[in-house]
């Protein structure tokens, strides 16, 4: 059949999986109806015109992502005009097992540089703790503003087969991707103007002036208009287009670390001017790169002294340095645990069961079991280090056992997740491509979710990695309201 | 602001005007060539010996005729001024400071930047050179025009229009000293229409032939170096560049207009008296290819001396301001 006779999602396969627009028996969920109709009066062709006039603007826009391994070469995020879409009412249960998680995460960072109460108490195991390389003794006693570390967070969350949702991840170190969701609804207005017309997708336009309002309110110094900075470690970094953004969104300074200096017990930045004070620093570089003199003695793009300004509180920085520890995938596990503890609670969104190798018995079972499990190393990000099970060769297999036994604490595994499906459109028709979501969390007076956040997606057919360096996409994200 | 920022605006403007003046330069001398009788080699290497860079030429090209010298302005990556190496510097310095500047700002230059390096990359999408060369150029004015209505006039704004006026002004120098390069096919010829012709062609590179016509009615030489040089209203004159560089520069520093604390106040101000005293017929006699050279040199010192006392990264003789 000729592509430009065939109508909207004609001919799509659920599948053997869970599908975000259609229930097994192919029936539209309820929230995806309006736009599987507004498909349904398309042809192939207007759509994949769609599409490229959607890629057409990102280019144009320069919203791209740097790839170091490729010397440097821009290049746009891959993008799918059909969003992902949940219901409000689920959003709201979501909403507020995310917030539920981040203040218990908070919480626990704070006692883990206090008194370490949750290891007294034995609800962990210390050494887990105390071993993980995200762990930062020069941190203990520190007293960040309010009482907050975890300023932005991004937690992974997954839909299995049983549709069930589960916590896959929690990222507390700079966790990127937010401005993309921003741009992707930009685009997506521009693509679907007659189905926002209606009013009954959540907005997210506002998260630059939530983040804004976060960082004056951890400001030290509240008495007149304090002055706000975005530290990048530079336009080679991948995400730079993002930190630029979020800057420009706000308003308020990019700087790099050689724009400041720290002198008389404050952070300056170098003005045309002269030195201009800075208080608080939402800075988008690694914990062990912020200061030479504390952390890594070879980074560049850190700030002499900083630390030593922090703990003075004349500055202010977001998120915390030390926030990482709570990010380590073997203490993932224990977060509900963490809610259990500190909020007397069960928690609202499940953990994915997890495997540690450092337990002989869980070990055991993990090397056992490597083909079917997903095996992956505490502090890595962006899809590398990790071995998916069922995918892998016998030889990697091997490789991944030799590296266990010879670090335990650093590897765990969890099953293989059947990640719920999404239809996205593929040389001009639509195929299901499984996905994941991230939405971004604030912590200042309150504690905001975005409505939504970013669905990345796996391209490739049957592939289960959504991450931009290994083939993933991205797709708008709507919640969607009854109320008109 | 930060004095990277200051210093990346300033070369983004220059960046995008040096291109959008040879983009100016090409198609001017590509109307010529349809006009003047010419021997096919020596009507196009003026071009290249008035952006200075003749030694990379030749290292990479036999003869000057029109296919290499516009390989050579246009795409050439060994041409650190080639247009294509101009806007991807001015769009590597938009990319470092794209959250100062708009977003339409940003997005001009990025279209601009990739229009260029997809002909680049296939030489089919360059039908015609008329086009090709205009698209560039208007462009190039689109970006300053959005600067001009949508930026608030503060340091940014001012030291980007800086970098577009010393640079504008170092172009005008440039393509008046065209004339001096530019072989008529014989001796005899000087005074005829051919002459005139090519001294309209010079006019119109800078965008100054109608303006001219008002002013001056008839094509002369001396008054085309007046008009070129020391008119104080046209906005490619040198004069006027210099002087709406220096009222940019003192909204920079907020020093009166009369007082020169600075280097680069004064540097500028003692240009711009300099210009506003200088009669045409004393430039023509003293010889008009040096004074060009001499104020080129006298424009590197202003942009030297804006960088050492705005870029530095601790800048000279400024207090620390809490």
């Amino acid at each position: 059949m000729n592509l430009s006779e065939k109508k909207g999602v004609e001919g799509y396969e659920v599948g053997p999986f869970y599908d975000e627009f259609f229930s097994e028996d192919g029936e539209p969920r309820p929230a995806a109806r309006v736009l599987i109709e507004k498909l349904q009066s398309m042809s192939g062709e207007e759509l994949a015109a769609k599409q490229k006039a959607a890629e057409l603007s990102f280019l144009n826009m320069g919203i791209t992502f740097t790839v170091a391994s490729e010397g440097g070469t821009e290049r746009i995020f891959p993008f799918d005009i059909i969003p992902r879409i949940l219901e409000e009412r689920e959003w709201r249960t979501l909403e507020r097992g995310l917030k539920q998680r981040i203040y218990a995460l908070n919480l626990f960072i704070d006692d883990i540089y206090h008194e370490q109460r949750i290891l007294k108490d034995k609800v962990i195991p210390s050494e887990i703790v105390l071993s993980g390389k995200s762990y930062l003794p020069d941190c203990m006693g520190l007293n960040p503003p309010q009482g907050i570390w975890c300023h932005v967070t991004g937690t992974d969350l997954v839909r299995d087969k049983d549709g069930c949702v589960y916590v896959l991840e929690d990222n507390l170190r700079c966790p990127s991707g937010v401005s993309y969701v921003i741009e992707n609804r930009r685009v997506m207005k521009r693509t679907f103007p007659e189905v926002f017309e209606n009013g009954r997708v959540l907005p997210v336009d506002d998260y630059a002036a939530k983040l804004l309002e976060m960082l004056q309110c951890i400001s030290p110094n509240q008495d007149r208009t304090c002055s706000i900075a975005v530290l990048t470690p530079g336009v080679y970094n991948s995400a730079y287009f993002e930190h630029s953004f979020l800057a420009q969104q706000m308003g308020v300074q990019l700087v790099e670390g050689s724009d400041l200096v720290v002198q008389d017990g404050f952070v300056l930045m170098r003005t045309t001017r002269g030195l201009k004070r800075v208080d608080v620093i939402y800075r988008r570089i690694d914990d062990t790169f912020l200061d030479p003199r504390v952390f890594r003695k070879d980074s560049m793009l850190g700030v002499p002294g900083l630390m030593d300004v922090y703990r003075a509180g004349r500055v202010a920085l977001a998120n915390a340095p030390g926030t990482g520890i709570a990010d380590d995938k073997v203490v993932y596990k224990f977060v509900p645990d963490m809610i259990r503890y500190y909020l007397g609670e069960d928690a609202v969104i499940a953990n994915v069961p997890t495997y540690l190798c450092c337990d002989e018995r869980e070990r055991a079972h993990v090397i056992e079991n490597m083909e079917k499990l997903v095996v992956k190393s505490a502090n890595e990000a962006g899809g590398y280090g990790m071995l998916i099970g069922p995918a892998s060769t016998a030889a990697e297999r091997a490789e991944f056992k030799k590296k266990i036994l010879k670090n335990p604490r650093n590897f765990l595994a969890q099953p293989t997740l059947s990640l719920s499906r999404v239809p996205t459109m593929i040389d001009g028709r639509f195929e299901g491509r499984h996905v994941d979501l991230r939405p971004y969390i604030l912590y200042g007076r309150d504690i905001f979710v975005m409505p939504g956040g970013l669905t990345r997606v796996a391209l490739k057919k049957g592939s289960l990695v959504v991450n931009s360096s290994q083939g993933g996409g991205s797709k708008d994200t709507w919640v969607v309201t009854r109320r008109p | 602001m930060l004095s990277r920022v200051a210093e990346s605006i300033y070369w983004m403007q220059r960046y995008r005007e040096r291109a959008e003046n040879i983009a100016r330069f090409i198609d001017v001398n590509l109307n010529l060539s349809l006009d003047v009788p010419h021997d096919r080699l020596t009507q196009w290497m003026p071009l290249v010996q008035t952006s200075g860079d003749e030694e990379p030429f030749w290292a990479s090209y036999d003869e000057a005729d029109e296919k290499s010298v516009i390989e050579f302005l246009t795409f050439d990556s060994a041409n650190p001024n080639s247009i294509l190496q101009c806007l991807m510097k001015a769009r590597e310095n938009a990319r470092t400071v794209r959250e100062i500047i708009t977003s339409e700002m940003w997005q001009e230059i990025n279209m601009a930047y990739l229009f260029v390096r997809r002909a680049a990359a296939d030489r089919g999408l360059m039908r015609s050179n008329y086009e090709f060369y205009s698209r560039i150029r208007r462009q190039c004015q689109l970006f300053n025009g959005i600067a001009d209505s949508a930026m608030s006039r503060n340091e940014a704004w001012h030291f980007g229009r800086m970098g577009s006026l010393i640079e504008r002004a170092d172009k005008t120098s440039r393509i008046l000293d065209v004339k001096y390069f530019m072989l008529l096919p014989s001796p005899e010829y000087v005074g005829t229409p051919f002459d005139s012709i090519q001294w309209c062609a010079l006019l119109k590179s800078a965008s100054a032939l109608e303006m001219y016509r008002k002013h001056w009615h008839q094509v002369y030489h001396a008054h085309v170096v007046d008009f070129l040089l020391l008119n104080p209203d046209f906005p490619r004159a040198v004069l006027s560049c210099v002087a709406e560089a220096e009222e940019s520069l003192h909204a920079v520093t907020g020093a009166p207009m009369d007082k020169f604390f600075t280097t680069p106040e004064k540097i500028l101000g003692r240009l711009r008296v300099e210009l506003a005293s200088h009669q045409a017929s004393e430039i023509i006699t003293g010889g008009l290819h040096e004074y060009l050279n001499q104020l080129q040199i006298k424009l590197m010192e202003a942009s030297s001396s804006i960088m050492q006392t705005f870029f530095a990264r601790v800048p000279a003789g400024y207090q620390m301001t809490a």
